[in-house]
């Protein structure tokens, strides 16, 4: 499992915009770099990243090769009422993690 | 002689007010990275140093709690206070060098390569624990004769390029080599997050890359020789702020 850091404001109120801030430990390997013996090494990136408010997706991006190791993403949503949040990154080799975290309003 | 002592009297203020970290010089957006955890790529390397400091591991089922109980009550001021003498082995040691040192022959578990995730993890953990309290390097005098190594090390010529590392960083520091500002050297926040390793590394791994800019032979990792640099440097980096773990360009 890669280490993951998940930033959430601790107080928020309902109808309130919050900004969800993540890192995530991954070499993101661009499939461009030459190796200590010469042969370029092979791509290994995350591709994909989802963040969904109890089912509803609230945001998503592509990952691309030129972004650099361990990504810091940055999302704003919308909080109506208490939920979970369900962040999952997908990427080269079956690269497939899912975070949740509880979303409580005050 | 005289004239040395007006002279030391003159520099040796001046100097000590313009000491400055790297971190004045970088980038608003590479400062910015540094100041916040939740931005820090470095932290997830304490998140893995924490789960290391309270797993068991070895064949007594220890852990460093075990021994140290939390690391922000037992720790702190200790990153500030390497390298230190070592009574077991009768030289001085680094800090990276303790924590190994302490999981290899008191918590028996499988011991941990210099520059592995594993040390780098634990020294990010424990460094942290001192985050914003000054360099202070021990008064023992057992120690004298590294810091005075780590002196001659740092003024002597060396590769193909023959320069000394004061060459760099004192005649001219604040001035630039290609696109980097040429820093004091000041080792106040390893182990840190490098863009350009795009990942964590220690002072150790980051004189590598000095020494073989100007095309030397690096010394091996945990040689004495770097730690009689890290000793020096320690001394003369005294009181200012530890920012482990920083982040560098
Ligand atoms: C079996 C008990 C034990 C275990 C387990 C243990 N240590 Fe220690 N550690 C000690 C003792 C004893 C000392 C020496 C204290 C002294 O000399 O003041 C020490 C010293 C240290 C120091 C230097 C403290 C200083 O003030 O200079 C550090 C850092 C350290 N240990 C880190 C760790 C880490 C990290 C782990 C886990 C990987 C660990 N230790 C596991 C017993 C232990
Ligand atoms: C040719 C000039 C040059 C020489 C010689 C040189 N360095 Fe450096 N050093 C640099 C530059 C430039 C940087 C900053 C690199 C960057 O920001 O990418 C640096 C960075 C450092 C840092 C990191 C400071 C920080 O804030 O993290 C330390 C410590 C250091 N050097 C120590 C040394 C030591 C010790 C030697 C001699 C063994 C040495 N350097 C030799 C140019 C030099």
């Amino acid at each position: 499992m890669a280490r993951v850091l998940i930033n959430i404001p601790r107080e928020i109120h309902a109808g309130e915009t919050i900004t969800i801030r993540t890192l995530i430990q991954h070499g993101m390997e661009s499939g461009y770099r030459p190796g200590a013996d010469g042969n370029v090494v092979p791509r290994d990136i995350l591709r994909r990243f989802t963040a969904r408010f109890d089912d509803e997706p609230v945001f998503a991006a592509e990952f691309s090769p030129a972004i650099a190791a361990n990504p810091f993403l940055s999302f704003t949503m919308v909080v109506a009422a208490s939920g979970t949040l369900t962040l999952r990154w997908e990427g080269d080799n079956g690269f497939d993690q899912t975070e949740t975290r509880r979303i409580a309003v005050a | 002689m005289k004239r040395c002592l007006l002279m030391l009297l003159c520099c040796l203020p001046a100097a000590a007010q313009q000491r400055r970290s790297s971190f004045e010089d970088m980038a608003r957006e590479t400062q910015a990275l540094q100041r916040d955890d939740a931005t820090n790529p470095a932290m997830l390397w304490v998140q893995e140093g924490e789960a290391l400091w309270s797993g068991a591991a070895g064949a007594a089922g220890f852990s460093c709690a075990s021994c140290h109980s939390a690391a922000e009550t037992s720790m702190p001021g200790v990153a500030a206070r390497y390298p230190a003498w070592d009574d077991a082995r009768g030289a001085p040691i680094d800090l990276a060098g303790r924590i190994a040192q302490c999981r290899a022959e008191r918590q028996g578990a499988p011991p941990l390569d210099r520059e592995s995730p594993g040390l780098l993890a634990l020294s990010a953990y424990v460094g942290l624990q001192s985050r914003g309290l000054p360099i202070a390097p021990p008064d023992d005098p057992r120690l004298a004769p590294a810091v005075a190594e780590g002196a001659a090390l740092y003024a002597e010529r060396r590769g193909q390029l023959d320069l000394s590392c004061a060459q760099c960083h004192d005649d001219n520091a604040g001035r630039r080599l290609g696109s980097s500002t040429i820093p004091q050297a000041h080792p106040t926040g390893y182990p840190l997050y490098r863009l350009e390793w795009q990942g964590l590394g220690s002072l150790q791994r980051r004189l590598r890359g000095c020494m073989t800019g100007v095309r030397a032979e690096p010394f091996r990792y945990g040689a004495p020789e770097y730690i009689a640099i890290e000793a020096f440097l320690m001394r003369r980096a005294a009181g200012m702020a530890m920012e482990t773990p920083a982040v560098r360009p």
